[in-house]
C-alpha cells in the first residue's frame, strides 16, 4: 500500500537542506551522541536488528545480522572498519546519489552508529569518481562534522574515535561488489575475491570489515529515533522481516520519473502510475523492478502461487503489478527487489533492443576475471548484435540460454548471474517477439527504443 | 624522470596518504591527482607513482588500465561522455550521441581536430530519472534536448 515518507528526504528541495545547520535543525546528531553517550553495543545491535533493514544496495541481507557477524571483543592488532558501498552503477538507480548531495548528514551519522555498532574506528565510503557533487557534499559533511567535534578522537565528548574517509573508484561497476571493492579500497583491480573468508572475517586491509549500501547506513539515525520495532513496522511486510521505510526510483518510460521514499509494501503499480505519473507514449510492457540485473516482468504476468506457504500465496492469481515490493516477495516471483529502481518500457519499445543495450553494458563492465562471465557476456552479446543486424536464426536463441545457463554459478562474484538472469528473463518473457524479430529480420519490431517523435529534429 | 607533481598537489598527496594503512591503498586517488595535472596517465606517470608509493610499476599499470577513467592516452581539453544505458536509450540517448557525433565530426572515442573536446559513451551515470543526460568534465546536464546539447557544445567550442 502506497504510503509516502519523508525520514531520508525532507530536506532535498530546500536550498541548503544538505547543510549541518539544517539536520540539525531536523534532529540531526541526537542519535549519534545517544549511542556514543553510552548505549552499549548489544543494545544497538538488537534495536537495529528489530529494525529489519533489509541492505538497500540489492542483496537485501539483514543489516543488523550483519553487523552482529563481526568478531566481538576486537583485537587490538585487528582493527575493523566500516565500508560503505556508494559505487551507484546498476543501470536503472539513482538513489544513493541524491542522498550525498541532498542529505549527507545522516550518512555521516550512519557512519557513526555503524563503526560504534560493529567496533571499528574508521569508516570509508567508497563513490564512484563520477559523482563529483556527491563527494564534495560527504567532505563537506565530514569537514562540518569534525569542526563540530562529532567526528575526530573525542566525538561529543566521549573517548570513541572516529574518522570518515572518501574513497574514490575510477569507473567500474565491478566495483558495487562488495569484495571487489575492498580490493580496490586497497589500490587494487577491483576484481572479486572468492568467499570465503567474507568480510567479516577479512575484508578491508584483510581485517574484519562491514561492508553496507549508502542507504542502509543512512537510514540508522531514523530507524534507532523511532526504536526499531517500530521503523519496522511502517512496512506492510514486516511479518516478513522487510522493515522500514526506503527510497523507490522509477525511470524510462513514465511520465514523472524520479526518487521516491515510502514505506516498504509499495506495489510496482503504485511505484509507476502513483508515483511516477503513468507509462508515456502507450501501454506498460514491462517493468524492470530494481536495476537491470533484475529479471523483467511482463504487464500481463500473474502470480502462480498455489501454496499456502509461498510468501506470494495472498497474491495468488493477481497481477505482478499489485504484489508489494520487498525481497522475499520478489525472489518468489523469480525476479529481484533489487535496489527499488525501477525501469518502465511502453509497448513502443522493443524488447529485443532492449536487452541488445543491457548486453551491451554487461559485456563492456564484465571485470575479466572468470571465463564464464568474461567470454559469455561478450559472446551473448555478439549474437543480439547479429540479431538485430537481422542475421540471425531462431536456434540462436536457444545458444543464448545455453550461454547464460553456463554462466550461472560459475563464477567468483555474482556479476555472472546478474548478467545471465536478465537475459534468460527476457528470452523467457519475450520468447514469441525475438522469433518474430528474428523471421521478420526486425520488420516486426517498432524498431525503437525511444518513444515515436522523440528527438525527431536530430534525424534531420 | 621529468614528472613532478604542483607543490599543492604534492601536499594533498601526503594529505591522502595519511586516510589508509598503507601506501597501496592510495594508488587510485594520486593516479586520479596526476591525471588532474596532466590530463592522462602517461608510462612515466605509472612509475612515478609507483616509486612515490613504493609499490611496482607494473602494479600501478594493472590498476591504471583497469578503470575506465584513467586516460591512457592525451585527451581533448573536455570530455563529453553521453551515457547510453537503459534508461537514457529508451529517452533518445542514441539519437542524442548522433547529435554529437554530427555537431563534433568526431565519432566516439574521437577528439576534434583543434584539441578541444573527446566525444565519449558512458555506462549508466545514475542519472536515470533526468535521462537523457551527458557528463561534460566534472557537471551533469540532466533532462537534455538537442537545443540544450547545442547550447553546452556551443559553449564547450568557444572556451
Amino acid at each position: 500500500m502506497l504510503r509516502q515518507t519523508s525520514y531520508l528526504i525532507s530536506r532535498y528541495n530546500e536550498p541548503d537542506g544538505w547543510s549541518l545547520r539544517a539536520y540539525e535543525r531536523d534532529g540531526g546528531y541526537q542519535q549519534a551522541k545517544r549511542v556514543l553517550g553510552g548505549m552499549t553495543r548489544e543494545a544497538l545491535i538488537d534495536d537495529m536488528k528489530a529494525a529489519n533493514i533489509r541492505g538497500r544496495g540489492g542483496a537485501g541481507f539483514a543489516m543488523g545480522v550483519k553487523w552482529s557477524f563481526m568478531p566481538w571483543p576486537p583485537k587490538p592488532e585487528k582493527p575493523h572498519y566500516l565500508v560503505i558501498n556508494a559505487d551507484e552503477g546498476e543501470p536503472g538507480t539513482f538513489k544513493d546519489r541524491t542522498i550525498m548531495e541532498k542529505n549527507p548528514h545522516s550518512v555521516v551519522e550512519g557512519c557513526i552508529i555503524g563503526c560504534y555498532g560493529i567496533g571499528a574506528h574508521t569508516a570509508y565510503i567508497y563513490v564512484r569518481d563520477e559523482l563529483h557533487l556527491s563527494k564534495e557534499r560527504l567532505w563537506g559533511a565530514i569537514k562540518e562534522a569534525k569542526a563540530k567535534g562529532y567526528l575526530g578522537k573525542n566525538p561529543f565528548g566521549s573517548d570513541y574515535a572516529v574518522e570518515v574517509v572518501v574513497h574514490t573508484g575510477a569507473g567500474a561497476y565491478i566495483c558495487g561488489e562488495e569484495t571487489a571493492l575492498l580490493n580496490s579500497l586497497e589500490g587494487k583491480r577491483g576484481e572479486p575475491r572468492l568467499k570465503p573468508p567474507f568480510p567479516a572475517q577479512a575484508g578491508a586491509f584483510g581485517m574484519p570489515s562491514t561492508v553496507n549500501n549508502l542507504e542502509t547506513i543512512a537510514v540508522v539515525p531514523t530507524a534507532l529515533a523511532m526504536g526499531g520495532d517500530a521503523f519496522s513496522k511502517l512496512s506492510d511486510l514486516h511479518n516478513l522481516k522487510d522493515g522500514g521505510a526506503r527510497l523507490f526510483g522509477v525511470s524510462g518510460h513514465v511520465n514523472k520519473p524520479g526518487v521516491f521514499e515510502a514505506c516498504v509494501g509499495l506495489t510496482l503499480r503504485e511505484l509507476i502510475y502513483d508515483l511516477g505519473g503513468g507509462v508515456k507514449g502507450g501501454e506498460l510492457l514491462a517493468v524492470i523492478p530494481g536495476g537491470s540485473s533484475c529479471p523483467i516482468l511482463r504487464a500481463d504476468d500473474l502470480v502462480n502461487a498455489p501454496n499456502e506457504k509461498s510468501p506470494l500465496f495472498p497474491w495468488h492469481g493477481k497481477s505482478v503489478l499489485d504484489v508489494p515490493l520487498g525481497v522475499d516477495t520478489f525472489r518468489a516471483l523469480g525476479t529481484m527487489l533489487g535496489t527499488c529502481c525501477a525501469i518502465v518500457l511502453s509497448t513502443q519499445a522493443c524488447p529485443v533492443l532492449a536487452m541488445h543495450n543491457l548486453m551491451r553494458f554487461y559485456r563492456h563492465e564484465s571485470c575479466g576475471q572468470c571465463t564464464p562471465c568474461r567470454e559469455g557476456s561478450a559472446w551473448i552479446f555478439r549474437i543480439m548484435d547479429r540479431i538485430v543486424a537481422g542475421q540471425a536464426s531462431i536456434e540462436e536463441l536457444d545458444r543464448l540460454s545455453e550461454i547464460a545457463d553456463n554462466i550461472m554459478g560459475n563464477t567468483i562474484c555474482a556479476f555472472g548471474e546478474g548478467t545471465a538472469m536478465p537475459a534468460l528473463g527476457f528470452l523467457k518473457k519475450f520468447r514469441r517477439e525475438f522469433e518474430q524479430y528474428i523471421r521478420t529480420s526486425g520488420k516486426s519490431s517498432s524498431g525503437r527504443l525511444t518513444l515515436p517523435g522523440h528527438f525527431a529534429e536530430a534525424a534531420e | 624522470m621529468n614528472f613532478a607533481l604542483t607543490p599543492e598537489r604534492e601536499s594533498h598527496l601526503e594529505e591522502i596518504l595519511s586516510r589508509y594503512p598503507n601506501r597501496m591503498a592510495a594508488t587510485i586517488p594520486v593516479l586520479h591527482l596526476c591525471q588532474e595535472q596532466s590530463g592522462w596517465v602517461s608510462e612515466e606517470i605509472m612509475q612515478w607513482v609507483a616509486q612515490r608509493l613504493g609499490i611496482s610499476a607494473a602494479h600501478v599499470k594493472g590498476v591504471a588500465t583497469f578503470y575506465t577513467l584513467f586516460n591512457k592516452e592525451p585527451v581533448g581539453r573536455h570530455q563529453v561522455w553521453v551515457c547510453r544505458t537503459l534508461s537514457c536509450a529508451l529517452n533518445g540517448a542514441d539519437a542524442l550521441l548522433h547529435h554529437c557525433e554530427k555537431r563534433l565530426g568526431v565519432h566516439v572515442g574521437g577528439t576534434t581536430t583543434d584539441g578541444r573536446i573527446t566525444l565519449r559513451t558512458a555506462e549508466c551515470l545514475a542519472a536515470c530519472g533526468q535521462a537523457p543526460m551527458i557528463q561534460v568534465d566534472r557537471d551533469y546536464h540532466e533532462n537534455l534536448t538537442i537545443a540544450d546539447v547545442d547550447k553546452i557544445l556551443d559553449r564547450l567550442t568557444r572556451s
